[in-house]
């Protein structure tokens, strides 16, 4: 068989030399249009992981790789002057001209044949398999393009490349704030002189550094002063840098006839989490593995993409996780150095509250303590010496509106607050609540008609006598909407009711919920003004009833929410329009409820529709920073259902980095919801600062 | 399964109906050889008395709303409530060219569907089966949380379905639906000698050959010992599914009583 490779980087190189191993009688060729020996790029870092899929497929490329390895076993994160160092990582390190060399020497010890400055085009190449191995801009794939359907994705943030003299000990994450903006470094050793440091910033901070105009020499100057002190004197070397912005690449098919890409020319994942050449060697071992085992190319081919796609599309998703922590971090200058660093280290979502503890106790040890301490003088506003020994963070109190609550955990009562009480959670919500009885959902939605009614659900259960149970309860009044009048949920949502047994809706616009709904009635100033009086009437009953905290619910397509999103209200009055007017009824109920209700009050907010057109997370902000101005005291962070028609995303942590927006840009208390069940999954997003409270998910 | 008479399918729902399983289940494939799910159901309601008889699934976007309501009525009637109707999408576009059915907006029509059944059954003043909804994507999730009872997993190994498992309760749980989804999930098996087991295999590369590759993938997930059985069983159970059905992938009434004999070990 005769294979031509495109390509002479590491993925080009790794597959022609396991290919030829297993199989010596293939005639394997390597074109690389580059001189012999140049090469762009400083450093290579692999996981313990990595390693033990490359000793499997070539024992001497392995020993040769290791022997030339630089080890480190910490993370350090560098921030408001001081280094706070998490250990128990695994990473090797080796410089890319090492580790080409290695890999060609080893391709002239099997035969393979390879030939530089061979520029390949989509002509040219021929044989029974050619691998594009060339690159992210393959001209192989580009002319195909139309087959394999690539992808471009810009980032927002611009970074550049950088070698330095200064040997860093461990992968360093360094982060500095000026006059012009906020800035990191990504730094890591590659052989036993040299380091990769990588400088990454937002694009306004990059453009008010001048950057943008600056020339390459300027560029590193600027850098160099910026991050003297993690520098120590050092300079930066440049290979060709320039400020760029990364590009993530996905190919909807990884093959076609003869024809398969691997490495960059496959796909491209953001830096933060891995390099490019981890990916490529991976994919080199897969497909050499599958023309090893498979009787045709085209079978091979097929499992190949197989093989690798799935788990190649995990990791860009986990990278985009990172490259948009590494694209806000201006967001998280507020946060103590500890929670910053938890927050850093749990960016992807790979990696949780128990990984970390497994990999340094002392780390997750001090974020629990300072944690604590922190929560404790927060709750007792005076500061409190830090423990000895902590509790992991949903175990910290938190103190909402002058109100107390002694864990981060919050449940909903489905059925009644006693055993929801009995679950132990600091904080338990009410499903939704109607303000009145045509407000709603159906006939089994709880109305908070008087004072007895709210007295008697506060009775029917043990939560007020049993001091110890510390339980917290929230009472959540809402108007149902254009999603009212409808069967009780027990065997279907959303489906009205029977003609004889209904009763007209209120909205923001005349849309109904579904094609099956009720148009609901435009609301008036009349309407507006009742339903406002329907509110502060159930607020004083929940008052005088005794529940410790309100929560209004604006989201899910409810009344409050339908003027919120755009989606849902078409006025053209003063009540629609730009989002301030569209938050100028629900701010309005807010206030009036205000006025009567002066404990820890809350909104239950939609931060995005999941539909198109609908609310962004720039404008639930706005709306979130509007509500704290009112006099807000918590926002529960919520998505989609403004419309029967949302797409909903239902991955585990799905509403978190919803929360953790809200919170770090608002800075007010922020409850995540979604899929939350686990306390590992709760303390990984209190301790990263992502949000306050976490409330579970029923568990059925 | 190509080849299987009719009454072989009968005398399997009865076999069933006597041992020890709570339900017998059957697919829909239009471009593949197979009985008619609702004919055969309709069969085995009349030949058991006990179990129950689901369908795992149907192609709901394939059948017309009205007379798939009165199909599954009348069988819900003839056995007493005992059925429990899935539906999905389905995921051979050659079933919706071979009935002259687009499967442009599918999905959509299967939502509408749910509900158009639920609204049959109720002018007929009648309860109706169980809905059970299948799909991998969000939406289907969403899909079963709004207008169903439960989920149905398209099938693989335990962990596989934890997720599709969370990811049910979830949706549900967003819809504030009272509560919680019935879980339903399937396997298959083949057990006996090494040639059954080969045959079994063989018959699950053919039924899944529109999968390309994939198919040898399940062909090798196919249950092919007792232990196999009983580790599938304790991890579906173990994850809170509810129902699971074992679909045998050879047509031997022999196969019955091995599960049942596997079973019993769990």
């Amino acid at each position: 068989m005769k294979v031509t490779v495109v390509g002479g980087g590491p993925a080009g190189l790794y597959f022609s030399l396991l290919l030829k191993k297993t199989q010596p009688d293939h005639d394997v060729a390597i074109y690389e249009r580059n001189p012999e020996g140049a090469t762009y790029g400083w450093g290579v870092v692999f996981s313990d992981r990595t390693l033990t899929s490359f000793r499997e497929a070539d024992y001497k490329t392995y020993t040769q790789i290791t022997d030339n390895f630089i080890i480190w076993d910490s993370i350090d994160v560098c921030y408001r002057d001081e280094v706070l160092r998490c250990g128990g990582q695994v990473f090797s390190g080796i410089s890319r001209k090492t580790l080409l060399g290695l890999l060609h020497a080893r391709c002239d010890e099997l035969g393979v044949t390879i030939e530089h400055q061979r520029e390949m085009g989509p002509d040219d190449v021929e044989g029974d398999l050619v691998v594009a191995a060339d690159g992210v801009h393959s001209v192989l794939r580009e002319a195909n393009a139309e087959h394999f359907k690539p992808r471009f994705v810009s980032g927002s943030s611009r970074y550049i490349w950088f070698g330095t003299e200064r040997t860093f000990d461990s992968f360093t994450f360094a982060f500095r704030a000026n006059d012009d903006g906020f800035f990191q470094a990504h730094a890591y050793p590659f052989d036993g002189q040299m380091s990769t440091f990588i400088v990454e910033c937002d694009d306004a901070s990059w453009r008010a550094a001048g950057l943008d105009a600056a020339t390459e020499a300027e560029s590193i100057a600027y850098c160099e002063a910026l991050f003297a002190p993690e520098l120590r004197g050092h300079a930066l070397r440049s290979n060709n840098s320039k400020w760029i912005r990364f590009e993530t690449l996905k190919n909807s098919s990884w093959h076609n006839d003869n024809m398969v890409l691997i490495g960059d020319s496959a796909h491209t994942a953001h830096f933060s989490i891995g390099s490019g050449t981890k990916l490529a060697m991976e994919d080199a071992i897969s497909l050499a593995n599958a023309l090893e085992t498979k009787g045709t190319v085209e079978a091979a081919l097929t499992e190949y993409q197989l093989d690798r796609k799935p788990r190649v599309e995990r990791f860009q998703e986990a990278a985009r996780q990172s490259q948009t922590y590494f694209e806000n971090t201006r967001l998280y200058q507020h946060m103590e150095p500890l929670q910053f660093a938890f927050h850093l280290l749990s960016r992807s979502g790979r990696i949780d509250y128990d990984d970390l503890r497994l990999r340094d106790r002392g780390f997750v040890g001090a974020v629990d303590r300072w944690f604590t301490a922190s929560a404790s003088s927060a709750a007792s506003s005076s500061s409190a010496p830090a423990p000895a020994i902590a509790a992991p963070p949903s175990f910290a109190p938190l103190s909402i509106g002058g109100k107390t609550i002694p864990n981060r955990i919050a449940v909903t009562a489905r059925h009644d607050l006693e055993s929801a009480a009995a679950t132990g959670a600091g904080l338990v919500f009410t499903d939704l609540v109607a303000v009145s009885e045509h407000a709603r959902v159906s006939f089994d939605t709880p109305a908070l008609l008087s004072t007895e009614i709210g007295q008697r659900w506060l009775g029917s259960s043990d939560v007020r006598s049993d001091e110890t149970a510390g339980v917290t309860t929230v009472v959540t009044l809402g108007h149902s909407g254009a999603r009212g009048a409808t069967r009780p949920r027990d065997r279907m949502a959303d489906v009205p009711l029977p003609p004889e047994e209904t009763w007209g809706l209120l909205a923001a616009s005349p849309i109904p919920y579904t094609s099956h709904s009720q148009v609901p009635f435009e609301m008036d100033r009349r309407y507006m003004d009742d339903v406002t009086e329907d509110f502060v009437t159930a607020a004083t009953h929940a008052r005088e009833a005794g529940w410790d905290m309100l929560e209004l619910h604006m989201g899910h397509g409810y009344l409050l929410g339908s003027f919120i999103s755009p989606l849902t209200n078409r006025r053209a009055d003063d009540y629609g329009g730009a989002i301030e007017a569209r938050l100028r009824y629900p701010l309005e109920v807010l206030d009036a409820v205000r006025s009567v209700w002066a404990g820890p009050l809350g909104v239950a907010l939609n931060v995005s529709d999941w539909a198109p057109g609908g609310t962004t997370l720039r404008e639930a902000v706005t709306t979130a920073r509007s509500f704290t101005e009112h006099g807000c005291h918590f926002i529960r962070v919520l998505a989609g259902q403004t419309t029967a028609k949302h797409r909903p995303h239902y991955d585990e942590y799905f509403l978190t980095h919803y929360a953790d927006r809200i919170r770090n840009e608002v800075g007010i208390v922020t409850i995540a919801t979604g899929d939350i069940t686990t306390v590992d999954h709760a303390n990984t997003i209190l301790a990263g600062g992502r949000a306050d409270i976490c409330l579970l998910r029923s568990l059925a | 399964m190509p080849g299987t008479e009719f009454g072989f399918l009968v005398d399997w729902a009865r076999k069933a109906d006597a041992g020890p399983f709570s339900s017998v289940g059957v697919v829909d494939r239009v471009v593949y050889e197979c009985h008619d799910p609702m004919v055969t159901l309709a069969a085995a309601a009349e030949a058991t008395s006990r179990i129950g008889l689901v369908t795992m699934v149907v192609i709901g976007p394939l059948r017309d709303n009205a007379e798939l309501a009165r199909d599954a009525a009348a069988i819900d009637a003839s056995s007493e409530g005992r059925l429990t109707l899935g539906l999905a999408v389905g995921a051979r576009t050659e079933d919706y060219a071979a009935k002259g059915i687009s499967p442009r907006g599918r999905g959509d029509r299967l939502t509408e569907q749910l509900l158009d059944l639920r609204l049959a059954w109720e002018a007929e003043g009648l309860e109706g089966p169980s809905l059970l909804v299948g799909g991998s994507s969000d939406v289907s999730f969403l899909r079963m949380a709004r207008y169903a009872d439960g989920y149905v997993h398209g099938g693989g190994p335990p962990r596989t379905f934890v997720r599709a498992a969370s990811t049910a309760h979830t949706a549900w749980s967003e819809l504030s639906r009272t509560g919680s989804p019935r879980l339903w999930a399937q396997g298959y098996f083949a057990l006996g000698d090494p040639a059954t087991v080969e045959k079994g295999r063989a018959y699950m590369r053919d039924y899944y050959a529109f999968t390309g590759p994939f198919a040898e993938k399940i062909a090798e997930g196919m249950l092919a010992s007792p232990q196999a059985v009983a580790q599938f069983v304790r991890g579906y159970a173990e994850a809170g599914c509810h129902e699971l059905v074992l679909f045998p992938a050879v047509a031997d009434l022999a196969q019955i009583d091995l599960l049942a004999a596997a079973l019993a070990e769990v």
